[in-house]
């Protein structure tokens, strides 16, 4: 939502190498092993919700309406008397989707652009930063309600919304990162035996910028499933009955006095994953980052 | 000397008790919570619920109608028909002032009909069609020359057609600075936060009015007006929400006032609109039938709205005297619904219901899909915003439409334009001819008792055709602050301020 | 400065033509929102010519360009009034609740920054970290439903919404834009923090800070005298950056607390389908983004003393 962790990814330069131990490196930080259990734990329950989950999550029962948290009703029932428990299990599905999807599209089409635009330079480079500073001058959230509107409420149009709007970020760092492996002494020489740009865009440029990228998507997925929390709270989302974290929340606010319950468990879910994303996005930045140490 | 001291002293002891005793009555400003913005704020412009409630105060109409729905003078005094029916002859109120301090009189009459009838950019065309001129005949008098004779006109002068502007203050837009005759005039309006009136002192009612100041607040959420109440932000609030009732009449600081609305919700379907006109739904009346046998209403009541909206199987609201007695809401019917829909070939039958995309019909949709489902209907909820609604709506790109009215005070206002061939809003492209000729046949009689019979033989072929499914009739609810007196519910959910101190 | 100014230009040409192609693709037809029960066909085709919508989308485009340039930012579909007039009557609405949103992250997450990088590695630094994760992490929307439901509804310390200037009466603002500057203050905090505590980690690094470690100086004295100072110069031009996402950024906070702001103008704006308004208040918006990135820019000059020798 706020592009401040943009920001600091792209002070990051290019990583060098050494996988195994970034992955160790990874490992003995503890906040982003938990970050990942987080995130796998959501994924686990968004998964296996058919088989774990209490009760089908779209069905109701008018005489159990509003139900505060019980043995039988973990987080309570909703309005028409569906368990929270199941619903919010099952909204993880619609929330991890939008996250992993959206993020997707957004590095699919952001990043090549980015690329042509830093390797190219020139012309080519001006027309494609004017077009995203354009593109960031419009507050992220108006630009994916607006796409969504235009759209028409889905999950999958949500999707596509929150990713359009996330393509000048990657656009941005793509650019920024083959700018500085573009001057980079191995990319020269091949330039200068006369490699074929294509190729030199793939197997040394492209390689090059990607932890940077990767650190940046984990990230950005935490910002999407706010977004699409976002975009379901204003009624922009998932379609009823099938549940979705944000227009549960919509739907709880009217009864905040009555059933407080309703707010707690979908918001507390959406913090817990988006925490998770974030968690894990510093721990990859940490590890594959060879200047901080330690 | 000493008796004068302690009689100065109680002089001002009993002065000063009555500045403090009269100080909450000083800060005269009456806060009201509304829960939508309103539109331009020119009634011949105007389309929304809430904007009609800031012209209440604003705007004098020609005629105005009772808590029972009988018509009133307002700024007409009398009014009456020649024996063809389109003639009306109209005497108006003396002495009435505009804002603008200009003088209202039959020439006024004569400006504002024609600029509603004229104006470019008028929503009151369609209101006003019968009208052929207006004549003034002298100061307080004013004829309307119809077409043909047209019963619901009257109803329509005692709303937004009906309301006058200040001819003088034509020739700025009127939207951002309204100029008519009411009780408060205008200050300023802040966009979707507040619009500032204050007391009009040339009204000629004006002692019926004990607020200096009436200030619209724009709260759409309805627990925020709810605790904005409670706080003593706010002294009423219109529309309180039916959950947030129970606990409004338990807090001895409020009351809670209501009124059966005039209007109705219901599921428009697509019978004639195009390709998707074509389905076996919009073909065949039983599968529909079946539908409309599935929902239990009383259920949807209780659910939904915590037994408050009255469920409904007609048009009109059910006090209306042109309500069928002979046909009450029927009870669920689950075995009926499904051997109907058998008999129609199906044993389970899939559609999609479009519904806005605000929480509570939300919540009615998918109860209702629950509802059907028993009865074999796979229903498929698309919750859409309202502006696409309800272009789907118009341009027949729907199965079934979740809807409403809010109410008009003429029957001919609930039903004509809905069920007629062409009709203005008939989305479900509805069309029979006995049906045109008996609503057709209603406007052109003016008493009550026929054009009921109209009526009633229109309504036994709409409820056996169903091009649309009625549900239920919201009612009006307003909470206030127990300090609030005089207040008086009207069906048609408008705020009145004469007599409330 | 020049320069930049001149690469501004073809950025809001953009945002114009983009917003408006934009609006055109929404579904709906705006007509019939604003036509309310008024549905004769020729009745619609009346107002579609007098709102020119019937014209060609470059036509409308040029059109619009030509009265921006002109100064005039059109007028509101829904309620007749003036865009620029309903921009000047949100903004300060919006400004209020940003200023006091900076004022929040910054009293917070300047000290939090400053404490984690000192005590780096340290669980107090671990505590940090994770408070500003989870300031990150929370969604605005979600937070403001949890404070109404707490301050207002249950312990009905605070009014759950609305809007009161600091100019007409301060205790009223005050008790009024806590909560939502709050809300969004936590999640720019958390930003804050993060960049004062890296900022300050690489001053501290630093030779000088460690000479006058060396000379004897007091630990505090250098943190805030030498390391802080220096380390504020980002945490600034952030600062200004983060002002102008503010602006429009808070939408869905607006739409909890039911704020007149300049979000919830936008999001109304779109749902009505009121073109005029969208597209002047995005404009609006722009320009306003645009400037403080101008503003951050001239202030990283004017504070940061080797720049401003150079």
């Amino acid at each position: 939502m706020n592009g401040a962790a943009t920001v600091y990814a792209e002070s990051n330069a290019a990583a060098g190498s050494g996988r195994n131990r970034a992955f160790d490196k990874f490992l003995r930080n503890r906040s982003a092993v938990a970050g990942a259990i987080l995130v796998l734990l959501f994924v686990g329950l968004a998964v296996l919700a058919p088989l774990i989950a209490p009760f089908d999550p779209n069905k109701t029962n008018f005489v159990a309406l509003r139900q505060p948290p019980s043995l039988t009703y973990w987080f309570g029932t909703d309005e028409i008397g569906r368990d929270i428990l199941s619903r919010v299990m099952h909204g993880g599905v619609a929330s991890l989707y939008a996250g992993v999807v959206s993020v997707l599209i957004a590095v699919l089409i952001g990043v090549p652009i980015g690329l042509v635009a830093g390797w190219y330079g020139g012309w080519t480079d001006a027309a494609i930063s004017r077009a995203t500073d354009a593109l960031l001058a419009v507050p992220f959230l108006i630009l994916a309600i607006a796409l969504a509107a235009a759209l028409g409420p889905s999950l999958v149009n949500a999707m596509i919304a929150i990713g359009l709007s996330q393509v000048p970020i990657f656009v941005r760092l793509a650019r920024g990162q083959t700018l500085v492996v573009k001057s980079e002494d191995f990319v020269e020489g091949a330039r200068a035996v006369g490699v074929a740009e294509a190729m030199i865009l793939a197997r040394h440029v492209a390689p090059n910028i990607l932890p940077p990228i990767l650190v940046q998507a984990t990230l950005t997925v935490a910002t999407a499933i706010i977004a699409e929390a976002s975009l379901a709270f204003l009624g922009l989302g998932q379609q009823p009955p099938a549940p979705s974290w944000g227009s549960m929340l919509n739907t709880a606010k009217n009864y905040l006095e009555q059933a407080p319950w309703m707010s707690l468990s979908p918001g507390a879910a959406i913090f817990l994953v988006v925490l998770g994303f974030n968690l894990l996005g510093d721990g990859l930045r940490d590890a594959l980052d060879p200047r901080e140490s330690g | 000397m000493r008796t004068l001291i302690t009689a100065t002293r109680r002089t001002v002891l009993v002065a000063l008790g009555a500045v403090l005793l009269a100080a909450p009555a000083a800060a005269q400003t009456l806060r009201i919570g509304l829960q939508e913005d309103p539109d331009i704020l020119d009634p011949h412009e105007a389309r929304t619920f809430v904007g009609r409630i800031a012209f209440a105060s604003l705007c004098d109409k020609l005629i105005d109608t009772s808590p029972q729905l009988d018509f009133v003078p307002r700024l007409a005094l009398s009014w009456s028909f020649s024996g063809d029916g389109k003639t009306m002859t109209m005497k108006l109120r003396q002495g009435v002032k505009f804002h603008d301090g200009t003088a209202f009189d039959a020439a006024a009459v004569k400006a504002n009909i024609e600029r509603a009838v004229n104006l470019k950019t008028s929503r009151r065309k369609s209101e006003l069609a019968s009208v052929e001129k207006v004549e003034v005949v002298d100061s307080m008098t004013v004829v309307f020359k119809l077409k043909a004779p047209d019963a619901p006109l009257l109803a329509q002068l005692s709303d937004r057609a009906g309301m006058m502007l200040s001819p003088a203050s034509f020739g700025q837009p009127v939207g951002p600075k309204p100029v008519c005759s009411g009780p408060y005039k205008f200050v300023e309006r802040v966009q979707n936060d507040r619009i500032v009136l204050e007391r009009f002192a040339d009204h000629w009612e004006k002692a019926e009015y004990a607020f200096d100041k009436v200030i619209f607040r724009i709260i759409p959420d309805t627990t925020v007006r709810l605790a904005n109440l409670r706080s003593g932000q706010l002294d009423m609030l219109e529309r309180l929400a039916p959950s947030d009732v129970k606990s409004a009449k338990a807090d001895a600081s409020l009351k809670v006032v209501s009124a059966v609305g005039l209007g109705y919700q219901g599921m428009t379907i697509n019978i004639g609109n195009g390709e998707r006109g074509k389905t076996p739904l919009g073909q065949d009346r039983r599968i529909r039938q079946a539908l409309s046998l599935a929902i239990d209403r009383d259920a949807l009541n209780t659910v939904v709205f915590e037994g408050l909206y009255p469920p409904g199987i007609q048009p009109f609201p059910p006090a209306s005297p042109y309500v069928d007695r002979g046909y009450a809401v029927p009870k669920r019917d689950l075995a009926k619904a499904k051997a109907l829909l058998q008999q129609a070939g199906h044993a389970r039958y899939a559609f999609e219901m479009q519904v806005a995309n605000n929480p509570v019909q939300q919540q009615l949709a998918q109860v209702i899909q629950a509802m059907a489902a028993e009865a074999g209907f796979e229903v498929k909820i698309k919750a859409t915003e309202f502006a696409s609604l309800l272009k789907d709506q118009s341009a027949g790109n729907y199965d079934v439409s979740q809807i409403g009215w809010s109410g008009r005070v003429d029957p001919d206002g609930n039903l004509h334009q809905f069920v007629t061939t062409g009709g203005g809003i008939n989305d479900s492209k509805y069309s029979n001819p006995a049906v045109d000729q008996a609503m057709n046949a209603a406007r052109g009689v003016y008493d009550v008792a026929s054009r009921k019979k109209h009526y009633d033989a229109a309504m036994r072929i709409l409820r056996e055709d169903l091009p649309i499914i009625y549900l239920y009739h919201p009612p009006w609810i307003w909470a206030m602050s127990v300090k609030l007196q005089g207040f008086v519910p009207h069906p048609d959910g408008m705020i009145r301020l004469p007599g409330v101190r | 400065m020049a320069r930049r100014v001149a690469v501004a230009l073809p950025t809001l040409f953009l945002v114009m033509l983009f917003v408006f192609v934009l609006q055109r693709l929404l579904p709906g037809d705006p007509l019939l929102v604003m036509a309310g029960e008024e549905r004769d066909p020729a009745v619609l085709e009346e107002l579609r010519k007098f709102y020119r919508m019937d014209d060609p989308i470059p036509v409308q485009f040029l059109a619009w360009l030509r009265e921006v340039l002109g100064g005039n930012f059109g007028v509101s579909m829904r309620t007749g009034e003036p865009v620029i007039k309903l921009v000047a009557q949100t903004l300060p609405v919006t400004i209020q609740l940003a200023v006091a949103s900076i004022l929040i992250a910054l009293a917070i997450g300047i000290p939090m920054g400053v404490l984690s990088a000192v005590k780096k590695g340290t669980a107090l630094d671990y505590l940090a970290n994770v408070i500003s994760l989870s300031g990150l992490s929370i969604p605005n929307f979600w937070l403001g439903i949890i404070l109404i439901l707490l301050v207002s509804v249950e312990l009905r310390w605070l009014p759950a919404s609305g809007y009161v200037s600091v100019f007409e009466d301060p205790w009223q603002a005050f008790r009024t834009t806590l909560m939502p500057a709050f809300v969004l203050g936590s999640g720019l905090a958390a930003t804050l923090m993060r960049h004062t505590r890296s900022a300050m980690l690489e001053v501290l690094r630093l030779d000088y800070i460690r000479t006058a470690y060396a000379k004897g100086l007091l630990r505090g004295t250098v943190i805030y005298k030498h390391a802080l100072r220096n380390a504020l110069v980002p945490i600034v031009t952030l600062s200004a950056l983060l002002f102008g996402q503010l602006l429009a950024g808070a939408v869905l906070t607006e739409q909890v607390f039911t704020i007149p702001g300049f979000g919830k103008l936008i999001v109304d704006a779109v749902f009505n389908r009121d073109y005029g308004v969208v597209q002047g208040v995005v404009l609006c918006t722009a320009i306003a983004f645009i400037l403080m990135n101008l503003v951050a820019d001239v202030l990283y000059i004017l504070i940061n003393p080797r720049l401003r020798s150079a």
